[in-house]
């Protein structure tokens, strides 16, 4: 019986016919950590006494509570920097020369097809994009393998995601997930990997990221895509060292095969209080406070240009705060190299340097009790981006700067006339 | 592994990570004493209510959301001595038996707060309010790490 992709770099990384179901001990390339899991993980690796730390491997990257917060977090701030000074750890990112963990991982060419990493942050999974299987994990094993380069897995049952079509105008990769996430449920890839199929070439690769980046809003240890051209044209410039890509075997063993055909989705919101509550946005009749473009989900360059292609020549929503986030300063530098921060400007935006910040309650956007936002972000609990009172409704980048706009939640074809 | 006997507090589906302790307590500073902050959005009051050797019990997809450690390590400072749960969020899971908090899934018909339940883990039984319950046998790594006292001590012990 062949092999999933999951299984194929399970197998290569523990030396073991690692097999779905199975506990393997396997060898990380890289394990991540940020300013929230980091302090954790630092003080369980201190604790054991070791000298042996694999300092390569290791990336340290502050993105939920900087730029300082408060003297809380700057104390937590500076805990990381210490602990890279002490050691001499070479990858750690420095606010100003950073950004949002996940997206950093791409573009610094950490995450690279075929790689084993592992992250102490649950949205880690967003490196399936380019064919990596990367995972969330806690921050005590994140200090176990700083200490060993290795950790022990359960090999993943594969859910086959099979997608025909293209994508219609202002509908991707958000529109999808949320689809399936609400198909499937917030438990419904629990332990599992998705593994994409079909006519992938079709999706871009800003659009698979995104999508992988919430698998874990099903429950899911990993999505993952194919490497394609597309794939390989993305991290050219950026990748490090050399990268293995993996295919699934045609003769692979999948759990459950889902369909979509990309030409027939619509835009997508999930209202609160879970990703799964998804409805097409036709059908909402919700008026918002804020308008949250960023994070680590769609906090891209391509998703910034989507939203300025819509609010150009607009004008925000009188009722509204738009609040524009770019994912890093590199997606920060090509905003206004393309002209994009005027065009948010001149529309009445807030916009910010990179920050995890308001997506999950941090500062820089918190809502009020009885506020409502539509946000670009993965998660809608209670209370996530404030007030246990307020509301957060997830869609795409296309829904968000419309709604900005139109000061309630609707697609861009129905700002006709605004 | 060891036998509990608690007291029962009963959660429904999906408690997510946020709602076990909320983004805006996980500082550095407040790691001594993050008991203090358990459930404070959906059960105000709560933190001064459990007590030492308490059992949570709740429906599916408990611990779904983010990766904090902190929320496995509240649930432990609060007093739990262990979470029993139709089904647990993957990275919750390997948080909990990581650090030492036991999760057993088992799905309890109608709990009722307050009453008294008795978990056996070797023998894969759970007693609530007087009924009996079974659960699976935990895979044998799991149950080497549980009895390790938790994988820091297997990494010691150079067993990782």
């Amino acid at each position: 019986m062949g092999k999933t992709i999951a299984e194929k770099i399970l197998s290569r990384k523990s030396g073991t016919d690692a097999r779905a179901g199975q506990i393997v001990m396997a060898d990380v390339d890289y394990v991540m950590v940020n300013d929230v899991t980091g302090p954790i993980a630092f003080r369980e690796y201190e604790k054991l006494g070791t000298d042996c730390m694999c300092k390569d491997r290791m990336v340290l990257i502050p993105d939920h509570y900087v730029p300082n917060k408060d003297v809380a977090s700057a104390e937590q701030a500076k805990e990381m920097r210490d602990f890279v000074r002490k050691h001499e750890l070479p990858n750690y990112f420095e606010v100003g020369r950073s950004g949002v963990c996940h997206q950093l991982m791409v573009e610094e060419g950490f995450a690279a097809p075929g790689r084993l990493i592992v992250g102490a942050d649950s949205h880690t999974c967003t490196y399936g994009g380019i064919n990596a299987l990367s995972t969330g994990i806690g921050s005590t094993e994140a200090a176990a393998a700083f200490a060993t380069g290795r950790l022990w897995f359960k090999v993943p049952e594969t859910i086959k995601v099979v997608l025909k079509g293209k994508f219609r105008e202002n509908v991707g990769g958000k529109d999808l997930i949320i689809r399936i996430i609400t198909d499937i449920g917030v438990d419904g890839a629990n332990y599992k990997a998705f593994e994409f199929h079909g006519d992938v070439h079709n999706v871009p690769v800003s659009d698979r990221l995104t999508v992988s980046n919430m698998a874990i809003e099903a429950g899911g240890k990993a999505g993952i895509f194919p490497c394609d051209d597309l794939t390989l044209e993305y991290i050219k410039d950026t990748v490090r060292g050399d990268y293995e890509a993996v295919e699934a075997d045609p003769d692979a063993e999948y759990c459950m095969t889902l369909e979509y055909d990309l030409s027939e989705l619509e835009p997508m919101v999930a209202y609160p209080h879970l990703p799964s509550n998804g409805r097409p946005v036709r059908e909402a009749d919700v008026t918002i406070d804020q308008a949250y473009l960023g994070s680590c989900t769609n906090g891209r360059i391509e998703d910034m240009r989507i939203a300025a292609e819509i609010v150009k020549g607009r004008r925000v929503h009188p009722g509204v705060r738009f609040l524009v986030v770019p994912a890093s300063q590199k997606v920060y530098r090509q905003m206004i190299e393309e002209g994009l921060m005027q065009i948010f400007l001149d529309c009445g935006a807030f916009i910010s340097g990179p920050t995890c910040g308001a997506c999950l309650g941090g500062y820089m956007g918190i809502l009020a009790a009885g506020e409502r936002s539509v946000s670009s972000t993965n998660r809608n609990f209670i209370g996530r981006m404030g007030d246990k009172n307020s509301e957060v409704y997830l869609a795409g980048p296309a829904v968000v700067a419309a709604s900005a706009i139109a000061g309630r939640i609707v697609t861009p074809d129905m700002l006709e006339g605004q | 592994m060891e036998k509990f006997t608690g007291r029962v507090w009963v959660f429904g589906d999906n408690v997510d990570t946020d709602q076990i302790i909320p983004a805006e307590r996980l500082v550095a500073s407040n790691l001594d004493h993050l008991n203090d902050f358990i459930f404070e959005k959906v059960r105000p009051g709560f933190a001064q209510e459990v007590r030492k050797g308490d059992i949570l019990i709740a429906g599916r997809n408990f611990g779904c959301g983010s990766s904090r450690e902190h929320a496995p390590l509240s649930l432990i400072e609060a007093g739990f001595s262990c979470i029993i749960a139709e089904s647990f969020a993957r990275i919750f899971y390997r948080n909990s038996m990581n650090i030492g908090l036991l999760l057993v899934e088992c799905s309890v018909e109608d709990p009722r707060e307050g009453c008294e339940a008795t978990v056996d883990p070797d023998n894969g039984r759970v007693v609530v309010d007087g009924r009996e319950y079974t659960f699976p046998e935990y895979p044998p790594f799991i149950t080497e790490l549980v009895n390790s006292g938790g994988l820091m001590n297997m990494v010691k012990e150079g067993r990782i």
